[in-house]
């Protein structure tokens, strides 16, 4: 049944993770290198490999241009609104990038669009899964914040096909954390859930009702978090390094990714230190060093954290709740550990909140238990049902420019809008419509999300054709479209021009592609594992030969061994997987002999009372787990 | 539970039939609802409608629960909400609000007349005066002026408003009750009546909560 895993995945700005429920306990899937956080970073190596993770975060440093992070910020974005992130953040983009096209990041000589640098991350998790579980993962539940707009999550729901899974649904950041707390506490009452990660703020207002978890409301920014505050550290550094040692590293990137690097250590310090020294390593042999009092840098991120309680206030608000109703607080994301933030949610709500779970790893395991609730539930996730809103009001232009609302934020989704739309001119058969999402009264302060053309309206007199449109937002937060003249009964085709997004086209190819770099990931993965097996027999063999048995082999054995050894170690670091696996295999054949001779002198020593782990046995080469691919529909 | 929405030998969703929200609750066309029991309901059809449940079924099943449930969702969000409750009934019963206040628009231009619904003549007065110190209150924030005397007035006039907005709340109760015992027994004349009347309120009401919304705004903006 190993196809029918489905996994949660928290893609985050600075880490993501992989979780499945081991039993009734969610779990979170180590990576090869066994740890927990898959950091969000790609990079391409010396060999134009595209590196992941812990693996990619040294060439962040050693060939910026060559590597990307916090690539989330700009998922479903266009160029003309990202202007301040290309301040902060040493992007690469494509130099052609049009208004509203989807933008692509250059890594070295290639480029990349932000959902295909998202599906270079996601897969690296489902390998971290495949290879945990012995068998193919095709099937995800992914979390985003809950913030997200329709374009942000259109993205990564592109990028979860470009990796080769089934999104089964994409969870909503603090309701998935709300899961995993609400696993073990049956309770009934209203929770607040505060999630401050790398990139994204969210707040969300829940109900706990018999497992029922229903979003009352919920509020945020997807552009704040620790990021930010690692930028304002990295300006003072900079400004710091300008001034008092004439130094301007502002272009130097390998420079601003050490400074980064020791910003985000001395932050991580001050949760628990009283003060924290910056120190990097400067180009020409200087040095910069500064303390940072715990007091300094609490003033210094006040402004950032402060950005949080408008709207916490606003959801508050929206879900016509005092704070003293909120009956427990929950705390989500790294920057949570920051002792400022804490408080300052303690002093919003009036309430110490929890953070029994750690933080980072949370909604993670709220993903893997909505997955599970997807995949027909277990014993515990049986009760459990989500009921998420959709953050943002939907729209459409209207004359003069206005939105009409016609689905309000805080909606239980899937929802639904039914609109009428008619013709201005005479026989006329296209109808435009504008969809917008936002809050704001003017269309162009809302987020433009599609044009729409109604095309196929039969020629009648104007104001005749009476064209029903039925807006719906899924249980996902995306919108869907469909619409019929109702005179005619005709099904009016609609063509959609996603505003931000890709077309399935494009992420039908990028697919493609991605099974070609599959591939091509794939034997490399294999002449690695290969080579690491050869490594370990090679090793053994050595010790072998001081161990008695050797001695006990005929001086023709003794020849054949060293000549299948000698024929190992030439074929070892070349790249033919099946010469190198040959190799193995013969080297393995050919010491058989010496295997079992070692095997009774261990025995006999073992009789003798001596321990085994004086007899040079070893543990035999692990046999890699083939990572089979996944089948999809 | 509304049976229509299962199918009666294996329980799964079926397609959704066109009804109005209180038939999708298996509820009477009545103003007076019990609102634990609507959140009852809309629970235990969640439970049975969410796509969540058919997260592994066939394509089919999948959009039928998209469909069912975001009728659940619109009709619930719709039936708590006294306004909104209304609100919808009037439409459902053919009263086009909308439509009315632009009909009424429309006379009002042609005939020179006061137009009733938009402002109740009993306000004109405090309406009339009640703007005169909004525009007084936004010239001084402009100038970065204060006065106390000014901000207690409008003060005054907000709690009046809040005042008969609670009176109107109160007032479209009495025509729930009167509404709910007519769909039962009364004449169509007499239902029709009501309708006119819950309009009339309703209108009344709206008015007042845009008034409102000023006055909080003018009060806010620095």
């Amino acid at each position: 049944m190993t196809s029918d895993f489905i996994v949660g995945i928290d893609l985050g700005t600075t880490n993501s993770l992989v979780a499945y429920m081991q039993g009734e306990i969610p779990a979170v899937i180590p990576g090869e290198d066994g740890l927990n956080l898959v950091p969000s970073v790609v990079a391409l190596d010396e060999k134009n490999q595209v590196v992941v993770g812990n693996a990619a975060r040294k060439y962040l440093i050693e060939t910026p241009e060559r590597s990307v992070y916090s690539v989330k910020r700009l998922m479903g974005r266009g160029i003309e609104d990202i202007t301040e992130e290309l301040k902060l953040f040493p992007f690469h983009l494509a130099d052609d990038i049009q208004a509203g096209e989807v933008l692509r990041i250059k890594i070295g000589e290639r480029t990349y669009t932000p959902p295909e640098i998202s599906a270079l991350i996601l897969r690296q998790l489902k390998r971290n899964a495949e290879r945990f579980f012995g068998g193919p993962v095709a099937k995800a539940v992914i979390t985003v914040p809950a913030y997200f707009n329709d374009a942000q999550r259109q993205a990564t729901k592109d990028a979860g096909r470009i990796a080769g899974l089934d999104v089964l649904r994409l969870v909503n950041e603090p309701t998935a954390a709300s899961l995993a707390y609400g696993l073990d506490k049956k309770k009934n009452g209203i929770v607040a859930v505060y999630d401050l990660g790398g990139g994204t703020f969210d707040i969300s207002i829940l109900k706990l009702h018999d497992g029922i978890f229903e979003v009352i409301a919920t509020n945020g920014d997807t552009h704040l978090g620790g990021d930010d505050i690692d930028n304002l550290l990295i300006t003072i550094a900079l400004d710091d390094i300008r001034g008092d040692l004439g130094l301007d590293v502002r272009r130097n990137g390998e420079t601003v990714a050490r400074i980064r690097k020791a910003v985000i250590e001395a932050k991580i310090a001050l949760s628990s230190q009283a003060s924290a020294t910056l120190d990097v390593e400067l180009p020409g042999g200087k040095r910069y060093q500064r303390e940072v009092p715990q007091q300094a840098f609490e003033q210094l991120i006040q402004p950032v954290i402060d950005r949080t309680v408008g709207p916490c206030k606003q959801a508050l608000k929206d879900a016509n709740l005092k704070p003293a109703q909120i009956d427990e607080v929950v705390l989500v994301g790294g920057s949570t550990r920051i002792p400022k933030v804490r408080q300052l949610v303690q002093n919003l709500f009036g309430r110490v909140p929890h953070t029994d779970l750690n933080p980072d790893e949370v909604v993670a395991l709220g993903a893997a238990v909505q997955a599970t609730i997807l995949g027909g539930g277990s014993e515990v996730t049986k009760e459990m049902l989500l009921l998420d809103v959709t953050p943002l009001s939907l729209g459409i232009e209207v004359a003069g420019g206005v939105t009409d609302k016609i689905i309000l934020r805080n909606s239980t989704i899937p929802a639904s809008a039914t609109q009428y739309y008619t013709t201005q001119v005479e026989g006329q058969t296209n109808v435009a419509i504008h969809v917008l999402q936002g809050e704001r009264e003017l269309a162009r302060d809302c987020r433009s999300l599609a044009r729409f053309d109604l095309k196929g309206v039969p020629p009648m007199p104007a104001g005749m054709p009476r064209i029903e449109v039925k807006f719906l937002i899924d249980a996902n937060g995306i919108m869907q479209v469909s619409a019929r003249e109702q005179r005619s009964g005709k099904e009016a085709q609609i063509e959609v021009q996603p505003s931000y997004g890709l077309t399935d086209e494009q992420v039908e190819s990028m697919l493609l592609e991605s099974f070609d770099y599959a591939e091509e990931d794939f034997r490399q993965r294999q002449v690695i594992e290969a080579r690491r097996e050869a490594d370990t027999i090679l090793a053994a063999l050595v010790k072998g030969k001081k161990n008695d048995a050797w001695r006990q082999l005929t001086s023709a054995e003794r020849r054949k061994v060293e000549t299948l050894e000698k024929a190992l170690v030439a074929v070892k670091d070349g790249d033919d997987y099946h010469a190198i696996r040959t190799g193995i295999d013969t080297l393995n054949q050919g010491t058989m002999r010496l295997a079992e001779l070692m095997m009774d002198s261990a025995v006999t020593t073992a009789l003798k009372g001596k321990a085994m782990d004086d007899t040079g046995l070893e543990e035999g080469p692990q046999a890699g787990h083939p990572v089979a691919k996944a089948d999809f529909e | 539970m509304r049976a229509t929405h299962f199918c009666g030998a294996c329980g799964k969703v079926q397609p959704p039939v066109p009804v109005d929200y209180f038939t999708f609750f298996g509820f009477p066309r009545k103003l007076n609802l019990d609102g634990a029991l609507l959140e009852k309901e809309f629970y235990a059809l969640s439970r049975r409608l969410h796509p969540d449940v058919y997260a592994q079924s066939a394509t089919q099943e999948r959009a039928w629960s998209l469909e069912q449930s975001s009728l659940l969702n619109d009709a619930y969000r719709t039936l708590k909400d006294p306004i909104k409750r209304s609100e919808y009934l009037l439409r459902l019963e053919g009263v086009e609000l909308e439509e009315q206040s632009k009909q009424a628009t429309e006379k009002a231009r042609a005939t020179g007349e006061l137009k009733k619904q938009v402002v109740p003549p009993d306000l004109l007065e405090e309406v009339f005066e009640l703007n005169m110190h909004l525009e007084e209150l936004r010239a001084q924030k402009k100038m970065g002026e204060d006065d106390p005397a000014l901000l207690e007035e409008i003060g005054k006039a907000k709690i009046s408003l809040e005042e008969k907005n609670d009176t109107l709340f109160i007032e479209l109760k009495s025509e729930w009750k009167k509404w709910d015992a007519a769909v039962d027994s009364g004449s169509e004349e007499e239902r029709k009546k009501i309708l006119d009347k819950m309009l009339d309120v309703l209108n009344r009401r709206n008015y007042i909560r845009n008034l409102l919304r000023d006055v909080n705004e003018a009060i806010e903006t620095p």
